[in-house]
């Protein structure tokens, strides 16, 4: 069995430029085979027009890149009254290049970007109308110390019936700037796109940047990344954790999650001098590698960590008001899920075994491979408990590689210049990286002269956040921010 | 409940007695620059430097880095031919003016912070901050929740985040200032209670660090309200900002 790669590279006149109407068909057969839509963007051509580019993932986890093209304005019937897994790329599509899916049923702004800037009044919120019904708006501004982001409940009493999630605030330019800088130079801006996942997307694009110049890392370079990698996730999920346990008041567990997170971010940080990993993914290979030193030390931390990981989540697990409050709140069903793409740690909690380890499992994976786990319940609870056990799986496989031979050799603190050959021209480079929330996309693509003319990001938050809206519906406006807090998803990751 | 007692007990004590003397192993600050001189007409940490961070100039300061732009990324360092500039862990890097995040071969660290002997009066013995992300990625958020945690505790010496901007004195600032965050920062700022001040955190907020020339950023609120303390980092280590609080307000720790 050929086995599938988290890059691909397709050359464009490979492509067989569609256009837009059919383009959008081809890409509905894909949804009716029970194909999922990766990412779906366009861009702006040097002519005026648009260019559309969905990536799909094909049986087998092959990844199948669609193009298309379009006239300005052009607009197609959209997709997503019959298919919701697509409705936030055609939106975004929308607002990046004025390409109009007809018949959308809530066609707004992703992240109020260019000229709609600070128009976020422009667009009136969801009303639901009927005696009793009240509406309450949160944020930006949020009590804690987090990201913007705005809810807007539509309640019963206290019952939310829907809650519109509006993003944006957090909107830097990233695509626009990705692309004022040299294609090689790029990792410490990528690495700020979504900083606590600064791995996920340094590596997703070193890797990238390496396909496109035709080199490989190799194998033992994969494996540091693949350990950086695990490393974020264990760190992230102990810090959701550690803020779930707070949201419920159950103040022993949020203490101790708290403090092993950081002995974990701290190992990090003595490999490559940044609790957040960055700095130590680059193209070309990883700037550190893992002396004998600093493996035996990891090795030490990780059966420490293990441990107490496993006492605290016993304790915590076992505690009544725990339970009580994670239990049944917040429900996503299996089908749920499955109807609006959801990626990450939401799909696995609610039974769906989506993970780009697994289904592009690479070199790395296939002779290392990950189990990707599920819990049926799709409840706060279940988001919670997947998270102890994602951690104790991580942990796993990491003590499974950390004994292969030439970890020391990716770092020799490598210099920057100079270490990537020339990119490939006119070719569409797709990315993906098993981030903590789910698949990090990164679509690039180089012109005539191997410069890049475009740069996709996205966060699995994208689609995610949808699912948030959705799990918070008929349940207590009360219980918001465990719900909020069990999926942690990204506001910067989503407004780019 | 004995499963209570065991967790706490292998918990043990996780706080950092004295965050003034700490030791964050690995820790990579911003390069250290020493005096030996840079190769004739080399000009390699520039060229590699992702947010224009540093200087080369005639004379005694030959290489100038800012601290308010550095992301602490090391590529220069690994540039360098003569190793003027080298790998440092020193985390008290905090200033109080946007002048005092120059460092460079004539002054390799910032200047200890003076106390402020008004901040100390009214501050000293509690502060109550209130956190503002614009356009933070997330990074210095998390290193700012993590001042609460059990580690660095700032809750010991009197600090704390606070809910809401009407309890704050002071408004920690983290990330490059959106547009689209513009007027909620305003509106935040404008509720919270005089006497009040501006702690700007990471390089983002102190001069937008990566994000430096975006047009989706809105910086006017800065030129307005400046910052009482820079804390430089990409994202700070929280020991650079429990040490330029405690310094700057005259804590002891
Ligand atoms: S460490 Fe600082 S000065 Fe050196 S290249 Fe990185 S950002 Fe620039």
């Amino acid at each position: 069995m050929a086995t599938s790669h988290p890059v691909v590279l397709a050359p464009v006149d490979t492509l067989l430029r569609h256009e837009l109407e059919p383009w959008a068909r081809l890409v509905e057969q894909r949804l009716e085979a029970g194909n999922r839509v990766v990412t779906l963007f366009g861009r702006l051509d040097r002519s005026g027009g648009v260019l559309t580019t969905a990536v799909v993932e094909r049986a087998e986890g092959e990844l199948e890149v669609l193009r298309g093209q379009a006239a300005p304005q052009a607009s197609f019937a959209s997709l997503t009254p019959r298919f919701p897994a697509v409705q936030m790329f055609e939106r975004e599509l929308w607002e990046q290049t004025g390409i109009v899916p007809d018949g959308h049923p809530w066609l707004k702004p992703v992240r109020y970007e260019g000229a709609r800037q600070q128009h976020m009044r422009d667009h009136p919120f969801f009303s639901v109308r009927g005696q009793e019904i009240h509406e309450v708006g949160v944020g930006p501004i949020h009590a804690s110390v987090i990201e913007p982001g705005h809810f807007r409940f539509m309640c019963h009493g206290e019952q939310v019936h829907h809650l519109e999630v509006q993003l944006g605030y957090q909107h830097r330019g990233v695509e626009a700037l990705l692309l004022t800088r040299p294609a090689r130079a790029l990792a410490p801006l990528v690495e700020v796109i979504a900083g606590d996942s600064s791995v996920a997307y340094g590596w997703g694009y070193s890797a990238a940047i390496d396909a496109l110049a035709g080199t490989t890392a190799g194998s033992a370079a994969d494996v540091v990344a693949g350990i950086a990698l695990e490393l974020e996730r264990v760190a992230m999920h102990l810090a959701t954790l550690a803020g779930l346990m707070a949201d419920v008041a159950f103040l022993q567990g949020g203490a101790t999650y708290g403090r092993l997170r950081t002995a974990i971010i701290n190992r990090t940080m003595r490999i490559c001098g940044s609790r957040f990993g960055r700095g130590w993914l680059r193209p070309g290979g990883p700037r550190f590698g893992l002396t004998d030193h600093l493996r035996n030390d990891l090795k030490a931390t990780l059966a420490a960590f293990s441990r107490d990981m496993a006492e605290v989540n016993d304790l915590v697990v076992s505690s009544r008001t725990v339970r009580a409050r994670l239990r049944g709140v917040g429900v996503l069903t299996r089908q749920v899920a499955l109807d609006l793409g959801l990626v990450g740690v939401a799909a696995r909690a609610s039974g769906v075994a989506v993970d780009t380890r697994v289904a592009q499992p690479g070199a790395l994976y296939s002779g290392r491979p990950v189990v990707a786990l599920t819990e049926p319940d799709g409840d706060c609870w279940a988001r919670a408990r997947l998270r102890m056990r994602e951690v104790d799986e991580s942990v796993r496989w990491i003590a499974s590689v950390l004994d292969e031979p030439d970890l020391h050799r990716p770092g020799t603190n490598r210099r920057v210049r100079g270490a990537v050959a020339p990119l490939q021209p006119d070719t569409v480079c797709v990315s993906v990286r098993e981030g903590v929330r789910g698949p990090v996309v990164q679509v690039l693509e180089t012109g005539g002269d191997g410069r890049l003319v475009h740069y996709k990001v996205q966060d699995p938050s994208l689609v995610n956040w949808f699912g948030l809206a959705l799990a918070v519906r008929n349940n207590d406006i009360s219980d918001f921010p465990i719900c909020n807090k069990s999926f942690d998803l990204s506001y910067c990751g989503n407004d780019l | 409940m004995f499963k209570s007692i065991k967790v706490r007990t292998s918990q043990g004590r996780q706080y950092i007695a004295d965050p003034r003397r700490a030791e964050p192993v690995g820790f990579r600050a911003a390069p250290h620059v020493s005096s030996t001189p840079c190769e004739a007409g080399c000009d390699a940490c520039v060229e590699v430097c992702p947010t224009q961070a540093i200087a080369l100039c005639q004379g005694a300061d030959a290489v100038r880095i800012d601290l308010g732009r550095c992301v602490m990324c090391g590529d220069c360092i690994a540039e360098c031919p003569t190793g003027t500039l080298s790998a440092s862990s020193v985390f008290k890097l905090a200033a109080a003016e946007r002048q005092g995040l120059m460092v460079g071969t004539a002054r390799p660290v910032p200047e200890p912070l003076q106390v402020s002997a008004a901040l100390h009066q009214r501050f000293g013995r509690s502060l109550k901050l209130r956190s503002v992300s614009s356009g933070g990625c997330n990074a210095c958020e998390l290193e700012m929740h993590a001042l609460s945690n059990v580690n660095f505790d700032i809750g010991r010496y009197g600090i704390d985040f606070v809910a809401s901007p009407r309890h704050a004195d002071g408004l920690v600032l983290t990330g490059p200032m959106t547009r689209n965050m513009a007027s909620a920062l305003q509106l935040c700022w404008d509720a919270m209670p005089a006497p009040k001040f501006v702690i700007a955190v990471g390089a983002c907020a102190i001069s937008g660090g990566p994000f430096d020339g975006s047009e989706a950023l809105e910086r006017g609120f800065l030129e307005q309200f400046a910052p009482t303390l820079y804390v430089p980092g990409c994202p700070p280590h929280p020991l650079t900002f429990v040490c330029g609080v405690l310094d700057l307000l005259g804590i002891e720790s």
